[in-house]
């Protein structure tokens, strides 16, 4: 093909130009050197911080290694997975995890009020982290044959491959991850070309049903957007979260109180310190230096997934790399933009470096699966 | 084929994606520069303004409960004082499993299966991160039992605080009353702020009339605390200055009541039901007041179980029942002194008049024949004499010459049917009737055979043994009425002054002539002669004595049957009651005396009112109370709070 990076033209000539042993091993694992540092840079800041956040628990700290280890296992064995497999095993994941959020609608037992658990006896599953990973492959795979600017018709099949599973989520409710799946399907559509002219009605529609919207939330997420817009107004209450992180950040500072010694954190005013707000720790202890780091980081991470996505041979592939870099970057900036108080509190964590193990194995899936499409490419026309 | 089916286009979709890459690429970074200038202003423009609230924000002030105030009784001894007990708290935000760890804990018996259900809703409602108190005062072998199995509760410590301790027990508790936990009653009479570190508080008795000076003010602690309050050591090794600001320890209260005397009171009617009062007339002051049965109301401040308290409740004999200041019992015959005090102040009677007692008496123009106790009659008596023998016929006639509302006005300036006004909460009004009165109470006019039988203290007259104390005693200081009063005086906390309180003097009885007093007085002191109804009770007795018998009828006859106590149960017979003031001269103490179903007043009642007046103007005290050591355990060197 015409358009061969060279990165590729490297690949083909690695052994002969007896490239470090490590580096011929990640390229025959079909992982990107670079993005796979990039990563390891996060996630090295991400375990350093939140051994503070936890407050210096050991137990939850090596908990969250244990994850660690296992998102990494699951992305090296998608890296391996050969892109064809993904893209006819899209439906498929689709189909399965579109029952298993019906399931959940039925049965799932409600944790926080909310229901997103499946109960499996071994262990708790949440369906929706799938459907993080499986809307926009299954988009891509809608879309791979098709001609491209997707025609109307293919547009209104591809929002409805998206609303149906958002639709589901959102009712749970978690708006957090709905809002991830939809505009990792929206982003699908806007990389297959999508004309200017709808994007501009969306955003328009958009606008238009946000009152409709606002009278289908529910309680909690109505005070999350009220609260929003002005945190002072309750200020023990649904301000609470936004007042706090702000403060943490705000008192951090340029250099930030040092490792261990944010009050706000140390002390637990800080809500959900080691989970969604553990950018507030960032800011609080590590100062604007340390949050300006991981933000930098970020953005390689996301610069560097997109050149790959660039990259990738097939329709499929580019959407769903592409769809996959840009949701990393929803991930990093819907975060951010939340625990700093110019975005309202949606529940979405700070990209690999909260606590949990859930987001940080999807989200490393998605690299793997992004490695995979990239690195398998095959060299013709070369 | 269609002729315009779009075909891929791999150049255009390929330059299209490009496009969108390098645009999403340069949004992302404008968004992220965003978050960044965000933080610019919060960090580096706001940085003071956020780094002060930091600091106020980890500071907080946990309150410092007051040490409650101790009472003393006459003599100086302490009958409620403040002693460290082992408490066993939970943590609610510390505890996984509350149900379950309130289930096991009923197992081992620490605490009652009966108190889950409050438990359960008291942690609810509480805060997560306040220790609410599950059992007040441990035993050592609770303690034990707790401590091997201390790892499997967690969130449940024993910490060790004040608890109250009454040495005397069951003594004055009709009079003292008792502190409990604070329930969520409680909780909307009280400003919360003062209540937030204190766990008890007053439930009834002084305890609980008092209550304002003897909590005292909380004061508080600066503490470095995370966002659940919960208390923390460090901050990563930054030092800050705490402050701390003592509580003020409540007020100390002085009793009248002489727990010798209160001792004494009990101990006669031990195995009985009944009440004794005792005032000084001088001042008012309460010397004993007791009600028996009586309980422990260190069971209250312990946390009394479910069962124990049911156990109170539905005792046949009421301990819980405070007779002294809530039971209202026909006075009977101890208001004939006070009748002929109200003949005497409205003129009515002159005390030499004569009047023959055949041993009935009629209403004009009624058949109805009001028997004397006594059958056949006294024969001639004048005023004292009628009081000396207690002649029935005699005030049944003085009654219907006064009429109601004339003895009604005469009886309330004696305190009858109006509450004494004395210093603890709870006091019963008794009935005064009056034509009024009836015609309220039961919309029915009032006939004078009513008015005849309330001059011998029957029918709707009823009135508390308070009452008929705070009566004897205004006789007693001839016609000065002082109200009733438990403390006289109040001891500042922190300046250990001594205040004593003024006694509340109320209107005086006034008589035509000062005299007068005397011949009613004369009549009380021939009850306590030989002949008299009280004789066999002073015999002998080195100090005047003034006094009245009474028999009040709890069970009433029919018209021509007689009275037989052997043949009706023992609940069904007579109160018997008892009034009498000493020395008549110059009285230093009043008091009156109940013994529900005791029969006759003068052989059931009258010999507690002996020993008590022997040991307060004789010094005769054959036995005085020992106060008793709270349960062993902890020191106030386990206290873990500051003082």
């Amino acid at each position: 093909m015409y358009e061969l990076s060279h990165e590729a033209q490297e690949i083909e000539g690695a052994p002969r130009k007896r490239i470090s042993a490590q580096a011929s091993l990640v390229r025959r694992l079909h992982m990107d050197g670079p993005l796979l540092s990039l990563l390891g840079g996060v996630i090295a800041f991400g375990l350093f911080i939140l051994y503070s956040a936890t407050g210096e628990n050991l137990a939850q700290w090596l908990s969250q290694v244990s994850r660690l280890g296992l998102a990494l296992l699951a992305m090296v064995f998608l890296a391996q997975v050969p892109p064809g497999w993904l893209r006819r095993a899209s439906p498929i994941l689709y189909g399965t995890g579109l029952l298993l959020l019906l399931l959940v609608a039925i049965h799932g037992s409600a944790s926080n009020g909310a229901q997103r658990w499946l109960d499996l006896k071994l262990f708790r599953f949440q369906p929706s982290e799938i459907m993080k990973l499986a809307v926009p492959m299954m988009c891509a795979w809608y879309l791979h044959g098709r001609p491209l600017p997707p025609s109307l018709r293919d547009t209104g099949v591809v929002l409805g491959i998206i609303l149906l599973p958002a639709a589901l989520i959102a009712k749970q409710p978690d708006l957090g991850t709905a809002l991830l799946v939809g505009s990792a399907g929206i982003l699908v559509l806007f990389l297959a070309g999508l004309s200017n002219i709808i994007i501009t009605l969306g955003l328009v529609a958009v606008g238009a049903i946000v009152p409709v919207g606002w009278h289908f939330m529910h309680d909690y997420q109505r005070q999350r957007v009220m609260m929003f817009l002005d945190p002072a107004q309750d200020p023990l209450g649904a301000g609470y979260h936004s007042i706090q992180s702000q403060i943490a950040i705000g008192s951090g500072g340029l250099f930030g109180k040092g490792w261990m010694h944010g009050s706000q954190a140390q002390l637990e005013f800080l809500p959900e310190r080691s989970t969604d707000f553990i950018f507030a720790v960032i800011g609080e202890e590590l100062g604007l230096l340390g949050q300006l780091l991981l933000i930098s980081l970020y953005f390689a991470v996301i610069a560097r997934s997109l050149y790959l996505a660039a990259g990738a041979q097939t329709t499929y592939a580019r959407l769903v790399c592409g769809s996959f870099a840009l949701t990393f970057f929803v991930y990093a900036f819907v975060n951010t933009g939340m625990v700093s108080g110019i975005l309202p509190v949606v529940g979405v964590p700070l990209p690999l470096v909260s606590y949990g193990g859930t987001a940080m194995v999807t989200l490393l899936a998605s690299f793997g699966i992004l490695m995979s499409l990239y690195g398998h490419r095959r060299l013709v026309g070369s | 084929m269609f002729g315009h089916a779009r075909i891929k286009d791999h150049h255009g979709e390929h330059r299209v994606f490009g496009g969108r890459i390098v645009f999403a690429g340069v949004a992302a970074a404008v968004f992220l520069l965003l978050v960044t200038a965000r933080l610019f202003y919060l960090q580096v423009v706001r940085f003071s303004y956020f780094a002060d609230l930091s600091q106020g924000n980890r500071v907080r002030l946990e309150p410092l409960p007051p040490d409650r105030g101790l009472i003393y009784d006459r003599q100086g001894s302490v009958v409620a004082e403040n002693t460290p007990a082992y408490q066993l708290e939970l943590v609610p935000e510390q505890v996984p499993d509350v149900p379950g760890t309130l289930a096991r804990l009923a197992e081992l018996h620490l605490i009652d299966h009966d108190m889950v259900p409050g438990l359960t809703r008291l942690i609810r409602t509480g805060r997560r991160f306040q220790a609410v108190p599950l059992r007040l005062s441990l035993s050592e072998n609770d303690i034990a039992v707790f401590s091997v199995r201390q790892h499997e509760f967690p969130g449940v410590e024993i910490r060790t605080r004040l608890a109250r301790w009454y040495p005397f027990a069951a003594q004055a508790v009709h009079a003292l009353g008792y502190v409990a936990t604070i329930s969520e009653e409680d909780l909307k009479h009280i400003d919360r702020d003062q209540y937030s570190g204190s766990a008890l508080i007053g439930k009834i008795g002084l305890e609980s009339a008092y209550e304002q000076q003897l909590h005292g003010y909380s004061g508080y602690r600066q503490v470095l605390v995370n966002a659940q309050g919960r208390r923390v050591d460090k901050l990563g090794g930054t030092p800050v200055h705490l402050e701390t600001r003592k509580p003020t320890a409540g007020n100390d209260l002085f009793l009248g009541i002489d727990m010798r005397l209160q001792h004494i009171a009990e101990e006669g009617l031990a195995g009985k039901r009944g009440a004794v009062v005792a005032i000084d007339p001088t001042t008012g002051d309460v010397l004993t007041l007791a009600s028996v049965p009586t309980y422990d109301p260190n069971k209250f401040t312990r946390g009394i179980s479910t069962s124990e308290y049911a156990e109170l409740r539905d005792d046949i004999d009421r301990p819980l029942f405070n007779r002294a200041l809530r039971g209202t019992y026909p006075p009977g015959s101890t208001v004939k002194p006070m009748m002929a005090l109200a003949g005497l102040q409205y003129g009515v009677i002159d005390p030499a008049a004569v009047r023959n007692c055949t041993g009935g008496f009629s209403l004009p123009g009624s058949a109805h024949i009001y028997h004397d106790w006594k059958a056949g009659g006294h024969g001639p008596v004048d005023m004292k004499h009628a009081i000396a023998t207690s002649c029935d016929v005699y005030f049944y006639g003085l009654a219907e010459v006064l009429g109601i509302d004339r003895v009604h006005e005469a009886m309330s300036g004696l305190g009858f049917g109006r509450l004494s006004g004395i210093d603890v909460g709870g006091e019963k009004a008794g009935i005064m009737p009056s034509a009024e009165w009836k015609m309220t109470t039961y919309k029915q006019q009032w006939y004078p055979g009513e008015t005849v039988i309330v001059g011998i203290g029957q029918g709707y007259l009823t009135a508390t043994p308070v009452q008929l104390a705070h009566a004897a005693a205004i006789v007693a200081a001839r016609g000065r009425n002082f109200r009733p009063r438990l403390v006289t005086a109040l001891r500042d906390a922190t300046t250990q002054d001594k205040r004593p309180l003024d006694p509340v003097e109320e209107p005086s009885v006034q008589l035509r002539d000062p005299s007068l007093w005397e011949s009613v007085i004369e009549g009380m002191e021939m009850v306590a002669r030989p002949g008299g109804t009280a004789a066999p009770s002073f015999a002998g007795a080195p100090y005047r004595v003034a006094a009245k018998t009474g028999t009040a009828q709890v069970f009433s006859l029919g018209q021509g049957q007689k009275y037989n106590a052997a043949a009706i149960s023992e609940r069904l017979r007579d109160h018997a009651l008892f009034i009498a003031f000493a020395p008549a001269d110059a009285p230093k103490i009043a008091i009156a005396v109940l013994v529900e179903n005791g029969g006759h007043g003068g052989s059931a009642a009258a010999p507690i009112a002996r020993r008590i007046f022997d040991a307060y103007l004789l010094g005769k005290y054959e036995q005085v109370p020992k106060p008793s050591a709270p349960p062993p355990g902890a020191t106030l060197e386990d206290l873990d709070e500051v003082h």
